[in-house]
């Protein structure tokens, strides 16, 4: 008999506010070690934390756009362990009253082997505001720990689903769903290599028609490719200890990059008891009616909602639908080489899924560093709709557009690219054509239909590949039919 | 000159007739004679006091003065003052000097006053005698074999001793009041959230409150004035228009009523405290009060619940003192638990030991719902104690401690009977409401008795009316220990 999997997820989501969660420090990236610690985030006896309005209203974009409960009265909590990255001794965050209540996401899970690709509705459990630690440093510092406090006090959002997802591949499309979602509403840079955006993935497996298995947390999983292989290795772990007759025990375990396996970092016993209290030095945290409509106003279309709508609206299937919107940038891009274009919805989705994206993998840049703007595409969409220039025609002003920028029209003119649509100037090329291969015409008028290729070859090479080829079809069709 | 109110001597000043570098060095002057037996203060620092003094002559001349400008005011030792050692009465603060002000000590700072030092306290002011304190005890300046109350225990000496003009005090369940009492000072904490908290090293969040402490109604109202005020940098601060809270000394008292809780005059009051507080009773009575009976009926369960919650807060509160960014850390240790261990056991003394304990034990899972939340409730029902009193009165009155100043060493073996010093001013911080202590007479021993003024929320001015017309009709405020004339 074989077994299900269940497994759920916790992403720690580092909002993109300029300063600290409790104080004024600067949240960037990078800086020298302790240049970015101020008496609160150092912990100085007496300094108080003060809540960050920006990360507030980040918490109800993300309530906001997973169609979640906010919580109009929400409080914080002191989580109390010793460690000396954790200055206070406590981390400031949520416990039973969290900002965020239940929401749901959907995802698309693709296709893979025999299984075709799928939606899927994940439910989330919460949402909750808390502050990051800071960072112990254990190298370079002769056998002593070095403590860099810049992050200490840095937003993050505690973002935790349901343990919905089947498998490595349902949790990887969900935490790809979650990224896209972050970055859309502007929330997190969804920097994972910088740590802005991290997993910890709940795993199980059980018995078709049993309860839930007994799970082990995985911890701090920093890459899409991680997290599935983390979840592979320790879903195959599980089932062959309790095949063997074992028993799975709670715990947290670590994942092993290199050799791909998870090991035990604590079991349920060794848990702390964090000795969660309110926090008696901030006020309980409410969300007003007009404050969540205030953020709503600021909210862009989702990603899953501009997906419906392109399919409705444009024509696009689902796939091309769910690659535009993979990102912001994505779509925006789209629907401003559309506006260039109107109408031209399918072959614009292809362009950007195509000629662009390959384009911008070649040179390792993504969409906000696209040299050609939407407004250019848009005018080589345009000349391709037009006939002016023909597929041919358009790669090479695209090429040419992308080493050296200029627009589509100016372009086509100095490279002669454009089509010759005259249909006086085609007949006559084609009364050469047939006038210079009388026995190839004899043949194809005998029935060798093949040979039609070889008259539109003849055909654009004469006209140096300018002919309009619809047209050419067609009066090579009527003059060969004699 | 020792004897003169805030406002003489601000006039003084004013008037040139000192110059505030003279008035600061007479102070440190009687520090230099009286403290090594006092021991009210833990640092002076006569280099930045006179340097604070001669830039307050500077402001005196120029004529841009507050009415504090140039007074010198000694500053509980749990607040930080930039460049100044602020130890929180704690070994394990030994060594911190403060890189910045706390929002208190900036006020006075902007007011033109002289830090004149640092007050001795118990340790991170948890304590009811000043015993407590890394740095010795603090003597009664009426009878040094006694002890001054605490936590602000140096601060009521140094007030009563007259080694400061003023101070501050900070009061988690009785700290500002009971000193007060005990060395027959006057002594306010208002209304919590009046005064920020920044910069003020926290003992139990939800409870600590700092207020001015010194020998008339009249000069805490001038001090509340700079102290009070709103502060971004703490969320508990209350945003509320600045008022003046000496507008109203001045109003006859006529038509007062005076709420006497039948709790407060109970078993357990000494019989000295009780006539003396009965005897101020009287005088109100004399000057147009009325009185009438009320009950707080959840007070008794203030103690019990005052030693889960404040405990609590503090164990989480102390855990930044772990050696590891400042303070004290053990010389040895032989790994990072050890280290903690080490740097703890050897940095905090045996009470801040016991409270962290209960306050840890009392939040751990399974316990917390019995002892914390439980704590929580009944919090609240003391506090509508109050709400239902004030509906008969406009002020609460009873005594301020139980007893008078007891020896040193007296109720070092029982934490208990010393929590119990506090029984009457406990239920006035689980509530947040203001309370004050003045004297009113002496009891056994000739030790002053304090009697207490609780007020409703932010009546703090109403309350310093009803202490400063009190010490209008009676002399027992401006009396002064003996033994501690200047030498000339």
């Amino acid at each position: 008999m074989s077994w299900e999997i269940a497994i759920g997820l916790e992403v720690h989501a580092q909002l993109s506010t300029r300063s600290k969660i409790f104080c004024g420090a600067s949240t960037a990236f990078g800086a020298e070690p302790n240049t970015q610690a101020d008496a609160v985030s150092i912990a100085l006896p007496g300094v108080l934390p003060v809540l960050n309005k920006g990360a507030v209203e980040r918490a109800i974009k993300f309530g906001l756009a997973t169609g979640a409960h906010l919580a109009p009265r929400s409080v914080f909590a002191r989580k109390n362990y010793f460690y000396p990255d954790l200055p206070k001794g406590y981390q400031i965050s949520q416990f039973d009253l969290p900002v965020v209540g239940q929401g749901q996401l959907a995802i698309q899970v693709p296709a893979q082997g025999k299984q075709e690709a799928y939606e899927k509705t994940v439910r989330l459990t919460r949402a909750h505001l808390e502050e990051d630690a800071g960072k112990s440093l254990h190298e370079d510092f002769h056998g002593m720990t070095g403590i860099d406090l810049n992050r200490a006090g840095t937003p993050l959002l505690e973002i935790v689903s349901e343990p919905d997802m089947r498998s490595a591949a349902e949790a990887v499309a969900y935490a790809k769903t979650l990224h896209t979602l972050v970055r859309w509403i502007g929330i997190c840079d969804g920097n994972m290599q910088e740590g802005s955006f991290r997993c910890d993935a709940n795993v199980s497996v059980h018995k078709p028609g049993t309860p839930f298995g007994t799970r082990r947390e995985i911890k701090n999983l920093n890459s899409f490719r991680f997290l599935e292989q983390a979840i592979n290795y320790e879903v195959q772990w599980q089932i062959a200890t309790l095949e063997d007759g074992g028993k799975i025990q709670q715990a947290t375990v670590l994942f092993d990059p290199d050799t791909g396996e998870t090991r035990m970092m604590r079991s349920k016993e060794e848990a702390h008891d964090y000795r969660y209290f309110p926090d008696p030095d901030l006020l309980p945290l409410e969300i007003s009616a007009e404050w969540i409509a205030q953020v709503h106003a600021t909210l862009p279309e989702l990603p899953h909602d501009k997906q419906a709508r392109y399919v409705s609206e444009h024509g696009l299937t689902v796939y091309d639908a769910s690659v535009l919107t993979s990102s912001r940038e994505m779509a925006d891009f789209f629907e401003a080489a559309l506006n260039e274009a109107p109408g031209q919805a399918k072959i614009c989705a292809n362009w950007i899924s195509g000629e662009v994206s390959a384009q911008l993998n070649r040179d390792g840049l993504d969409m906000a560093q696209c040299p050609i703007s939407a407004q250019q595409l848009g005018g080589i969409l345009k000349r391709i709709a037009d006939g002016t220039i023909s597929n041919s025609g358009a790669k090479e002003v695209f090429r040419t557009m992308w080493a050296e920028g200029g627009d589509a029209d100016a372009i086509i003119e100095t490279k002669g690219l454009k089509q010759v649509s005259d249909s006086g100037a085609i007949e006559k090329i084609v009364d050469e054509i047939i006038a210079a291969n009388p026995s190839q015409v004899a043949e194809y008028r005998s029935g060798k239909d093949k040979l039609f290729g070889f008259f539109v070859g003849q055909a654009m090479k004469a006209s140096k590949g300018k002919a309009n080829p619809t047209q050419l079809n067609e009066i090579l069709k009527k003059k060969l039919a004699g | 000159m020792m004897n003169s109110s805030l406002k003489q001597l601000g006039d003084a000043l004013r008037a040139k007739k000192i110059s505030s570098v003279e008035l600061t060095q007479l102070y440190l002057d009687r520090i230099a004679q009286f403290n090594p037996a006092l021991n009210a203060y833990i640092t002076v620092n006569p280099e930045i006091s006179l340097a604070q003094a001669r830039a307050a002559d500077e402001r005196l001349a120029a004529g841009n003065t507050e009415a504090l400008t140039g007074i010198p005011v000694a500053q509980k030792d749990i607040f930080c003052a930039k460049g100044w050692l602020t130890t929180c009465g704690s070994k394990m603060l030994h060594n911190f000097v403060s890189p910045y002000d706390a929002h208190v000590i900036s006020q006075f700072n902007n007011a033109g006053a002289v830090n004149l030092g640092k007050t001795n306290m118990d340790e991170f002011a948890m304590g009811s005698s000043n015993e407590t304190s890394h740095y010795g005890p603090v003597k009664n300046p009426w009878d040094q074999s006694r002890v001054p109350g605490g936590s602000s225990g140096g601060t009521a000496a140094a007030v009563a001793a007259r080694l400061c003009a003023a101070a501050t005090g900070t009061d988690t369940g009785g700290s500002i009041r009971q000193p007060a009492a005990l060395c027959g000072i006057s002594g306010l904490k208002p209304t919590y959230g009046v005064c920020s908290r920044y910069g003020m090293i926290a003992f139990a969040s939800s409870l600590d409150q700092a207020g001015p402490m010194g020998r008339s109604a009249e000069d805490l109202a001038l001090l509340l004035n700079t102290m009070a005020g709103f502060d971004e940098r703490d969320s508990t601060s209350l945003q509320r228009d600045k008022e003046d809270y000496a507008r109203g000394l001045e109003k006859p008292l006529s038509g007062l009523r005076i709420g006497l809780p039948k709790e407060f005059f109970a078993e357990g009051l000494g019989n000295d405290v009780a006539q003396a507080a009965e005897a101020a009773i009287a005088e109100y009575k004399k000057l147009g009060a009325t009185v009438v009976e009320i009950s707080l009926p959840n007070t008794r369960l203030s103690i019990p619940v005052y030693y889960v919650l404040a405990p609590a807060e503090a164990s989480s509160n102390l855990s930044r003192f772990d050696g590891v960014r400042y303070g004290y850390r053990a010389p040895e240790y032989s790994d990072l638990t050890d280290m903690y261990e080490q740097s703890r056991a050897q940095g905090f003394g045996e009470e801040v030991k016991r409270r962290i304990m209960i306050g840890t034990y009392v939040l751990s899972h399974g316990y917390y719902d019995a002892y914390y939340l439980q704590a929580q409730k009944i919090r609240r029902l003391i506090a509508q104690d109050f709400t239902e009193a004030f509906k008969q009165c406009d002020v609460i009155m009873g005594p301020t401690s139980p007893s008078t100043a007891f020896k040193l060493g007296e109720k070092g073996d029982d934490p208990v009977q010393m929590y119990l010093s506090d029984i009457y001013t406990i239920a006035v911080n689980l509530a947040g409401l203001p309370g004050m202590s003045i004297p009113c007479g002496f009891g056994d021993n000739d030790m002053p008795v304090g009697l207490q003024i609780i007020g409703n929320y932010f009546d703090e001015a109403r309350m310093l009316n009803v202490a400063h017309q009190y010490q209008l009709a009676t002399d027992w405020h401006s009396q002064a220990p003996q033994g501690l004339q200047v030498a000339s």
